[in-house]
């Protein structure tokens, strides 16, 4: 067994822990909990770290051009980002629905081949091709984070709305922090998505010469990054905020992972060169 | 030495004896002076509120301790101490400790949680180290319920959520808007809920304040009051986008404010939040409004079941701080006894040195001629003898002090080698 994979295991155990232990501090606030679960994602998120490194230095380029170490690596972001708002916001709570998601990102990596896809077109092995997919997937983790937040602030906005005043609503933060964390997701994960489908695009071109191939996949993309670009134009011109805003976030996410899956799982994994 | 606890509480006394007993602060040197005249009283802290009046003492005798201070603040008050009688508790030892922590972590308080009394206890014991009336024991004592009083606060959500009306009013919008410092609040109508609520958003440091009423003088001079701005009642919907937060109490039997115009001055402030508090019984706001996305009604019902089950919560964690509290006791108690023990030693000591250097005296007479170093070896070996003879002893005191027994081991000493 390989370093790059027992240290992707030990990483996605320590998720699995800090996931479970911040479902304990959701409902049962006390500090061991809340220590447990941000110490185990944090050695997770270390460990995490090591792996992709180990398998860097074994392709000699980010192996992301399979679907696990894609998917593994939009994980890492997440957690990633979880940490920078934990410690430049310091709202504890949000790792409680973050954490699930990272954890399922984990989880299906897990569960798929691990051999390293070779770069079949050599100049697109230099940069190209790994800068695109990465971009993409930090994009996608702040995306993520959005999602995640958007779901908080559905839940407490339901608790204010219907009066119901029990754990949940003393633990979640206020309205207006998480509106406003709901926008800095898009406003980081946006332009991340954009320059994703940018360098997608002199990818795409690379390969065929010159010419723009319109597959499933390309028009999907450019659907969500059209459904993105709506919300956040609504966000900054229109005065969407609140409840639309979150409820446009978290459907525009679960679309973007229906069509990852879909597309990946049947038209085949990653970038396949033939 | 023991701690005594002798006073009456809004648990004990209503409020015709409550009013009759207080120690009021700018007499406090005198009474504080009284106190340690009394018998066998060595340290004294006098709290008063106004649900609670106690002297926490230490004495040297328990059930006499008692009697003294229970005639104390009777002869204080000026009241015979019949009158008193049944409204007085008395705390002694253990029970005493756990007592002054309770207080401190505002868990025997009218309202659970509440933070003044620790600010209270504070001032007391501020006054009472000034007049040099305390001692050891209570300086301990004072200072480990000041901080078994912080470990609850920050170990439980006991003092987290709002219990009265008002208050939670202001906490709903924290939630709402997170910081209040940029919002502005407009008050329609009077009354003393709505003004009290007003004060606890001034409090929490709102940007301004509008105040509209029927009668104009009434909002001027409420404005006045809070350093805002006067409304007039007929501009209330011309203004309305431009406050954050609506307060209302009016008299009037139909809604001040409907569904259309709030929906109007949601699109005016690009949907920013807006919160309605709504006190008024007939309801000045049309209850439809909650509906309206970014838009938050409470009235008076909603906001007392916010209460309600905030002070359910606030049961909850104080059945936790009363297990911080035990544990706290038991490390207090176990200080305590070890102090008890302590002088019984030096005494046990001094006893047997006393004996030694006697009977050395004489040995030296009696031998006449030796030489420096001969009498220093005499000396030596007699000091050796007694710190043997006295090493078991000595260690199985310290030891038994620290368990139940503790009293019982001290005072067989003291008898058995009649130290007292």
């Amino acid at each position: 067994m390989n370093l790059g994979l027992t240290l992707f295991r030990f990483a996605t155990t320590f998720y699995l822990l800090g996931t479970f232990a911040y479902a304990i501090y959701l409902f049962f606030p006390k500090k061991w909990a809340y220590r447990t679960a941000s110490l185990s994602l944090l050695t997770g998120f270390v460990l995490h770290t090591g792996s992709f490194t180990s398998r860097i230095s074994i392709a000699g380029f980010p192996p992301v051009t399979n679907l696990h170490d894609a998917l593994s690596f939009m994980a890492w972001a997440v957690i990633g980002i979880y940490l920078v708002i934990l410690i430049w916001y310091k709202i504890r709570i949000i790792g409680a629905f973050i954490s699930p998601l990272a954890l399922v990102l984990m989880l299906s990596a897990y569960s798929l081949p691990k051999e390293i896809a070779p770069i079949v077109v050599p100049y697109l092995k230099t940069f190209w091709l790994p800068a695109h997919i990465m971009l993409v997937f930090i994009g996608n983790g702040f995306l993520a984070v959005a999602f995640a937040v958007a779901i908080m602030y559905m839940i407490q906005e339901y608790q204010l709305k219907t009066k119901k005043i029990g754990k949940l609503y003393r633990a979640l933060p206020s309205l207006d922090v998480l509106d406003n964390m709901n926008q800095k997701a898009l406003l980081w994960g946006f332009p991340l998505l954009t320059l994703g489908v940018i360098s997608g695009a002199i990818v795409v071109q690379q390969m065929h010469e010159g010419l723009l191939v319109w597959g499933k996949r390309e028009i999907w993309t450019l659907m969500i990054w059209l459904l993105y670009a709506v919300l956040l134009h609504g966000r900054i011109y229109s005065g969407w905020r609140g409840r639309k805003a979150s409820t446009i976030s978290i459907i525009s996410f679960i679309i973007l992972l229906v069509t990852f899956f879909g597309i990946n799982l049947t038209v085949g994994e990653g970038f396949r060169f033939h | 030495m023991n701690i005594v606890v002798v006073g009456l509480s809004h648990k004990t006394a209503p409020v015709e004896i409550r009013e009759k007993v207080s120690f009021p602060s700018e007499k406090m040197p005198d009474y504080l002076h009284d106190l340690l005249t009394r018998k066998g009283v060595t340290e004294g802290v006098i709290l008063s509120t106004c649900n609670r009046v106690e002297v926490i003492a230490i004495t040297s005798h328990i059930q006499d301790g008692i009697e003294e201070l229970k005639n104390y603040i009777a002869d204080a008050n000026g009241i015979s101490i019949d009158q008193l009688g049944n409204h007085l508790y008395s705390h002694t030892s253990e029970d005493a400790i756990k007592h002054v922590f309770r207080v401190a972590s505002s868990l025997d308080s009218m309202v659970v949680g509440e933070p003044q009394i620790l600010g209270q206890m504070k001032d007391a014991y501020q006054d009472a180290l000034e007049h040099n009336v305390t001692g050891i024991i209570l300086n301990k004592l004072f200072s480990k319920a000041f901080s078994v009083a912080k470990r609850v606060r920050t170990e439980t959500n006991i003092a987290s959520s709002a219990v009265s009306i008002s208050y939670a009013a202001v906490e709903l919008a924290k939630k709402i808007f997170g910081s209040l410092e940029d919002k502005r609040v407009m008050l329609i109508g009077a009354g003393e809920m709505c003004e009290l609520a007003a004060r606890h958003f001034i409090n929490n440091g709102i940007n301004e304040i509008l105040v509209t009423n029927r009668t104009h003088a009434r909002a001027e001079k409420l404005a006045h009051e809070f350093g805002g701005r006067a409304l007039l009642f007929e501009n209330v919907y011309l203004d309305l986008d431009e406050v954050d937060i609506i307060l209302s109490s009016t008299g009037s039997p139909i809604p001040i404010i409907n569904a259309a115009q709030v929906s109007e001055a949601l699109h005016k402030r690009r949907n920013r939040p807006m919160f309605f508090i709504d006190i008024a019984v007939p309801r000045d706001i049309d209850p439809a409004i909650n509906k309206l996305d970014n838009a938050y009604l409470y009235d008076i019902d909603d906001l007392q079941g916010v209460v309600e089950s905030n002070k359910k919560e606030r049961e909850k964690e104080a059945a936790a701080a009363e297990k911080i509290i035990e544990a706290e006791i038991g490390q207090f108690h176990a200080w305590l006894r070890s102090l008890d023990v302590t002088p019984t030693i030096v005494s046990l000591r001094k006893k047997f040195d006393e004996v030694r250097m006697l009977e050395v005296q004489k040995l030296l007479l009696r031998l006449g001629d030796l030489s420096e170093n001969d009498k220093k070896t005499i000396e030596s070996a007699t000091t050796a003898m007694i710190n043997k003879i006295l090493h078991m002893p000595v260690s199985n005191l310290k030891k038994m002090a620290d368990t139940t027994e503790g009293d019982l081991y001290i005072d067989s000493a003291r008898k058995l080698f009649d130290l007292d």
